[in-house]
């Protein structure tokens, strides 16, 4: 951890050296609403990695739940059932990857992979190439509002910084994840109810998704099908390089914290520098395949002390 | 001494298929015509081309998700090449190379740094499409001359060129994994390792080759994907994998033990190309033709998984 937050530190100072605009309170707060998209993603996300599984179906949840939110405001009117349809989408997604994984004993990846393409042919199909847009005022300050002189996005990223620290450090719940991340079958004959668990992380993976969508969306002001597609790569990238295992049993939400605002800077440091967007997969793949051998390579490192 | 042979059984898939042929034939009035089933071939055979490597790679317990954008960016070399007057050829091989070049690096990623497949492909896959979309600026490249398409084009027999050349990689494929050293080793790569190092067998080598594989077929694959569109695209085939995958898994391959059947694949090549042409002969549209995939992939597993409990 200590190293993570060396490296922020030194990226922080690259760019204020780089950018006079980069040190000052807006850009600073436009960089932590930046992250918090990308945090609540990983941070569910990071439940689920912590158990050893994976949810590749985070993206076309999000893009699926915003939908849907765009939809029901637009059928209603009503902005709390739009914001609970969005919920109740990701929610949905997570319980069903839930139960294919542990009740079906599909294996995680290919489960949430299958699902993600479900998620997307359907979203494509309903969308049917259309975008809904043009939100009420009070629907996008969710998004790009402030309270407090904060950004909400970025209060809501505290708030779930918090609570799901506290659920993850002090609870029995949150231990018991970390048990079954570093071994299944002893967290079984311990007596944790390791299926329940396991439902329980999917479908918090999917309720952030829908959450993340009801963001984006108030954000973005306008929905189509696609717009969750590309923040699979940096949700997973943000947990690994916060240093979450692969495998299992080891990492923090402070970590994903950690992570999704180092990839911000670097993304938003190449915008400084009118980088095309078109490098932004590159550059995160490059970096998710870092954080990855990073994390294997300190796996090999303990294996070898055993 | 023979290698494992193909299993003689009669997988689920095989029923499904003809059960799916059935359907769309008393149901899809244009279904079952020949110019529509040679569509189904040459639309099934760039799906071969990924399928065949993807078997190998799954029943070695990996998985390789980048092969859809390695394909694509292999697609907008050759297009680019072409545009600039290149030769056929050169800019064929220069294709073949940029796969090949990723499929190394997947292998290496997984077999000397030990990095979950998975995680591996996946950050390769972000690699393939970030760079295919830096040279391209997003666009897609147009122009390619006459020398390509002319090629793909051509009918031997009457059978459209990429069904010859999907059959050829299946012989290839067919004949390296049940009639050769090699292939023993593939088998031994998934279900036991530790005797193929212990007899001495450079079993990482073995191991990289097999994602060598994977990226030099997408290589391949691009060159037909080129042909067919008359031109390349960044993202054009984004996803295809998936349909691999599924095609992999329905066909029968296990996703552990080194339990891997070429024919199956072919079977589940098969089975998505005649669920999603005779879906689209019944106007349903492409994005539920993809979700109609997932959940194939899903109840595969499920009927796969209901049988090892019983």
């Amino acid at each position: 951890m200590k190293a993570r937050i060396a490296g922020l530190m030194l990226l922080g100072i690259v760019l204020a050296i780089s950018s006079p605009a980069f040190l000052t309170v807006t850009n600073l707060l436009n960089v932590l609403r930046q992250a918090s998209l990308i945090f609540l993603l990983a941070s569910g996300l990071t439940l689920v990695i912590l158990t050893a599984g994976l949810d590749l179906s985070i993206g076309a949840n999000l893009g699926l739940s915003a939908c849907l939110v765009g939809f029901a405001i637009k059928s209603t009117g009503s902005i709390p059932l739009g914001i609970a349809a969005g919920l109740a989408c990701g929610i949905t997604i997570g319980v069903v990857n839930g139960l294919m994984i542990t009740l079906l004993r599909l294996p995680p990846f290919i489960a949430t992979y299958g699902m993600l393409w479900m998620v997307y042919g359907i979203n494509y199909w309903a969308m049917a190439g259309n975008t809904i847009y043009g939100f009420p005022a009070e629907f996008r300050a969710i998004g790009s509002g402030y309270a407090l002189g904060i950004p909400i996005p970025v209060l809501l990223m505290a708030a779930c910084l918090i609570v799901g620290g506290v659920f993850t450090r002090y609870t029995t719940v949150g231990h018991e994840i970390y048990a079954i991340g570093a071994n299944a079958e002893v967290a079984r004959l311990s007596g944790i109810p390791v299926r329940s668990r396991l439902i329980l992380v999917y479908t918090l993976s999917g309720a952030m998704a829908g959450l993340a969508g009801v963001v984006y969306l108030a954000r973005l002001n306008s929905a189509e099908a696609g717009i969750g597609d590309p923040l699979l790569l940096p949700a997973i990238a943000a947990v690994l390089i916060g240093g979450t295992s692969l495998f299992g049993g080891v990492g923090s939400l402070s970590g994903a914290w950690i992570g999704a605002v180092i990839l911000t800077l670097v993304l938003n440091g190449m915008n400084l520098r009118a980088i095309s967007g078109n490098w932004q997969p590159l550059i995160t793949g490059v970096i998710l395949l870092l954080a990855a051998a990073v994390d294997t390579a300190a796996r090999k490192r303990n294996e070898a002390r055993a | 001494m023979g290698n494992p042979r193909p299993p003689l059984r009669i997988p689920g898939i095989a029923y499904l298929l003809a059960v799916l042929v059935v359907f769309f034939t008393v149901f899809g009035t244009r279904f079952a015509s020949a110019p529509n089933l040679l569509n189904v071939g040459t639309q099934s055979s760039i799906l071969l081309l990924l399928a065949l490597p993807m078997t190998l790679i799954i029943m070695t317990e990996g998985l390789d998700l980048s092969m859809g954008a390695v394909m694509g960016l292999s697609g907008v070399v050759l297009a680019m090449l072409l545009v600039k007057g290149t030769s056929l050829p050169a800019a064929f091989a220069m294709a073949l190379g940029v796969g090949t070049i990723f499929g190394i690096a997947n292998g290496l990623l997984v077999v000397a740094l030990e990095m979950p497949p998975f995680v591996a492909t996946l950050g390769m896959l972000g690699v393939a499409e970030g760079i295919a979309l830096v040279l391209t600026d997003g666009q897609s490249v147009v122009g390619i001359g006459s020398a390509l398409p002319a090629v793909y084009s051509n009918r031997w027999l009457g059978i459209p060129f990429s069904i010859v050349v999907a059959v050829l990689a299946y012989a290839a494929f067919h004949y390296f994994l049940y009639h050769t050293r090699a292939g023993t080793y593939v088998f031994a790569l998934g279900g036991n390792r530790e005797a193929l190092i212990l007899a001495g067998v450079p079993a990482n080598r073995y191991h990289v080759f097999i994602y060598l594989l994977g990226g030099l077929m997408a290589g391949m694959g691009a060159f037909l994907l080129t042909g067919r569109m008359s031109g390349g695209h960044p993202t054009a085939a984004i996803g295809m994998e998936f349909d691999a995958v599924v095609a992999v898994i329905i066909g029968g391959t296990k996703l552990e033990r080194g339990d891997g059947w070429l024919p199956g694949s072919v079977l589940g090549v098969l089975t998505v190309g005649v669920l999603k042409n005779g879906l689209n002969v019944m106007a349903v549209p492409s994005s539920l033709q993809i979700a109609s995939i997932g959940l194939l992939v899903i109840v595969a597993l499920l009927m796969d998984s209901l049988r090892g409990n019983s």
